[in-house]
């Protein structure tokens, strides 16, 4: 993992500072509690669980080593849909590692050694096809990787069996479109769908990368660093619309970008040298971290 | 093959003394800063550069022009014939046809032989001793001279089980015909393919792959959907190097195809006939007719290396093509 020089924050915020210095406490509306900010970022963070939250899937004192030498140690969390967890810390602390056992993409690791237990939907994804498990908890990657075929062609080959080429277009057509309209993309593309997809803006890319992931109805989506290699705009783009998609998948991203990690999460967990070192709402993280790394971390004393 | 043209080292330019002047700019162009053994350097390349240059483009000429002074149109319709004199020996329309065939049927084995294998190695390449073997053998026949491919196969070729493949009279294969030149003309292909088309698949970021497998999908539907079509352009341009070289290859086809200037065809079925009989291609033409070979029709030999080369010249602007086609499909960012 390179560290990526996050991009200028796009809203106001000062890093320096701490975190919401200025805010006024939380306010509870309903069964939500949500958090009000005098500033228009992160007005929708939800401090404790909404109602409408599911349970997805639970992290129980899951390990992963690298030939012997652990990444992850014993972690423990769940992720649930309606609401972003954010994973942060610094270079090299196992949160892509995490990330990438809750798909079994580490499995491509031939060293990687696996210890505990993750579920979703009370299952034990151990137990799973990693295809079945793949398609219900997809991905999205930090660089833009459309593949070099026409946007349509590009979810499509997620609505397919495997490889065949079997499924015709109109019968396809519907799932595209809502895959596209979800990502928010259907506005800018829908009229040119034959386009070659590795030919759009990155943050197009990367959008239609979501809609590739979100295609084949996932429970869980997760993000790794998605906004990365994008210019802040598009950055803004996509973290609007992670906020929206909280509501219909869980929603987990990891981020270098501790102001990324401010602006869209309801939940965050700390993590640093393979240990989660806190977990909680987002609140109570920045504004009010339980342990002293934590307060460094958030506070920008190191990272 | 490609020829990369290196660069001399850019040296950092001394600090400037002297009054402070207009900024001037420091991209490296400025060669009066370089060194002495840089600028030499630079010199000695563009003096290679313009050598090899001018050595294809006197190739090319001498031969358009020479050829084009002998070829006939009814040369390309015309078998060879004997005949005392130039006029009266026909064209190199068996030459033409059957250059055809052993490009066919030599890269109808290389072609999916050399992309299977560079997707063993390149995306499976287990056990890792097995990769290695495969690789070292990929580059062992690559090496082999094709005269030394040529005398194997009439050993393969002549023994009883692969008779059907050519001419055999009461038990005694022959071992010479379309069929064993275009099976070990498809070895001199075999390389080329698979080097190509591993480099095109090793240009795929890993993160595509990854990207596939993270949407449910194995690593065989990745392979067939994704990475061979991302790699299309090095799969092609691996297949027409190949036809190059089995159309320019001439020790197979001497020793392998019969050494004759004519198709003789074995039995009656139609096509089968005369794939399992001799024939002849264009380098066995020119071979034959140079001024130092059996026939001495430098005349004809020169019109028949003219088409050849622009065969192969066809050939050469065709992977061009396949790569400006490529760029326009674009590519992942690493």
């Amino acid at each position: 993992m390179d560290h990526v020089t996050p991009p200028p924050p796009v809203r106001r915020l000062d890093p320096h500072e701490p975190f919401g210095a200025s805010e006024a406490p939380a306010t509870t509306y309903g069964n939500e509690a949500v958090a009000t900010e005098s500033s228009t970022f992160a007005r929708h963070r939800r401090a404790a669980p909404s109602q409408l939250s599911i349970d997805r899937m639970q992290v129980e004192s899951l390990s992963v080593a690298y030939s012997g030498k652990p990444a992850v140690k014993s972690v423990s969390l769940p992720i649930r849909q309606g609401e972003v967890l954010a994973l942060i810390g610094p270079s090299g602390c196992g949160k892509t590692t995490l990330l990438r056992s809750l798909n079994r993409l580490t499995e491509l690791t031939r060293t990687a050694s696996f210890d505990g237990r993750v579920t979703l939907d009370g299952m034990d994804i151990m137990g799973m096809e990693p295809t079945a498990l793949r398609r219900r908890v997809t991905m999205v990657f930090q660089q833009p990787n459309p593949f070099p075929m026409s946007i349509f062609d590009n979810l499509a080959y997620v609505l397919r069996e495997q490889g065949s080429r079997r499924g015709r277009k109109s019968t396809l057509a519907p799932a595209v479109r809502s895959g596209l309209e979800r990502a928010g993309l259907w506005a800018e593309v829908g009229d040119n769908l034959k386009h070659p997809a590795l030919k759009l803006s990155g943050g197009q890319q990367q959008r239609l990368c979501i809609a590739r992931a979100l295609v084949a109805q996932p429970e869980v989506l997760l993000l790794d660093e998605p906004c990365s290699a994008l210019d802040p705009q598009s950055t803004q783009v996509i973290e609007d619309l992670i906020v929206k998609l909280r509501e219909e998948v869980a929603v987990v991203i990891v981020t270098h970008n501790l102001q990324q990690a401010y602006r869209v999460a309801d939940y965050v967990g700390f993590m640093y040298l393979g240990d989660l070192v806190e977990y909680g709402s987002a609140t109570s993280v920045f504004n009010s971290p339980r342990e002293e790394r934590t307060k460094e971390y958030v506070s920008g004393a190191f990272g | 093959m490609e020829t990369s043209v290196a660069t001399p080292p850019v040296s950092s330019p001394p600090p400037q003394p002297g009054p402070p002047g207009p900024p001037r700019p420091a991209d490296g162009r400025r060669s009066a800063a370089w060194r002495f053994s840089d600028k030499a350097g630079l010199v000695v390349c563009w003096g290679m550069g313009l050598l090899f240059c001018a050595i294809a483009v006197a190739i090319v000429m001498y031969f358009l022009i020479k050829g084009l002074g002998y070829v006939r149109p009814w040369m390309f319709v015309t078998p060879a014939s004997t005949g005392f004199t130039q006029s009266q020996t026909g064209g190199f329309s068996d030459a033409l046809i059957g250059t055809g065939i052993v490009a066919v049927i030599g890269i109808a084995i290389a072609l999916p032989l050399g992309v299977a294998i560079a997707v063993w190695l390149s995306e499976f390449g287990r056990p890792a001793g097995l990769a290695r073997l495969v690789e070292s053998t990929i580059e062992a026949i690559a090496g082999t001279p094709s005269i030394v491919l040529a005398l194997f196969g009439t050993i393969i070729f002549a023994s009883p089980a692969l008779g059907f493949l050519s001419r055999s009279t009461s038990g005694i294969v022959f071992g010479r015909s379309f069929f064993a030149a275009g099976a070990m003309l498809s070895l001199v292909a075999l390389p080329l393919v698979v080097g190509s088309t591993r480099e095109g698949l090793q240009a795929i970021p890993q993160h595509v792959r990854e990207a596939s497998y993270a949407v449910g999908k194995t690593k065989m539907a990745t392979t067939r959907r994704i990475l061979l079509p991302a790699s299309r352009p090095q799969v092609a341009t691996g297949a027409m190097l190949g036809l190059g070289r089995i159309i320019g290859d001439t020790a197979i086809i001497v020793v392998l195809l019969g050494a004759t200037l004519n198709f003789d065809p074995v039995g009656g079925t139609p096509v089968l006939s005369y794939l399992k009989g001799t024939g002849t291609t264009l380098t066995n033409y020119v071979f034959q007719n140079a001024p130092t070979g059996e026939l001495n029709n430098p005349e004809k030999a020169y019109a028949a290396a003219f088409v050849l080369l622009v065969i192969v010249l066809i050939l050469n602007a065709a992977v061009d093509v396949i790569h400006r086609r490529a760029r326009k499909v674009g590519t992942w960012t690493t």
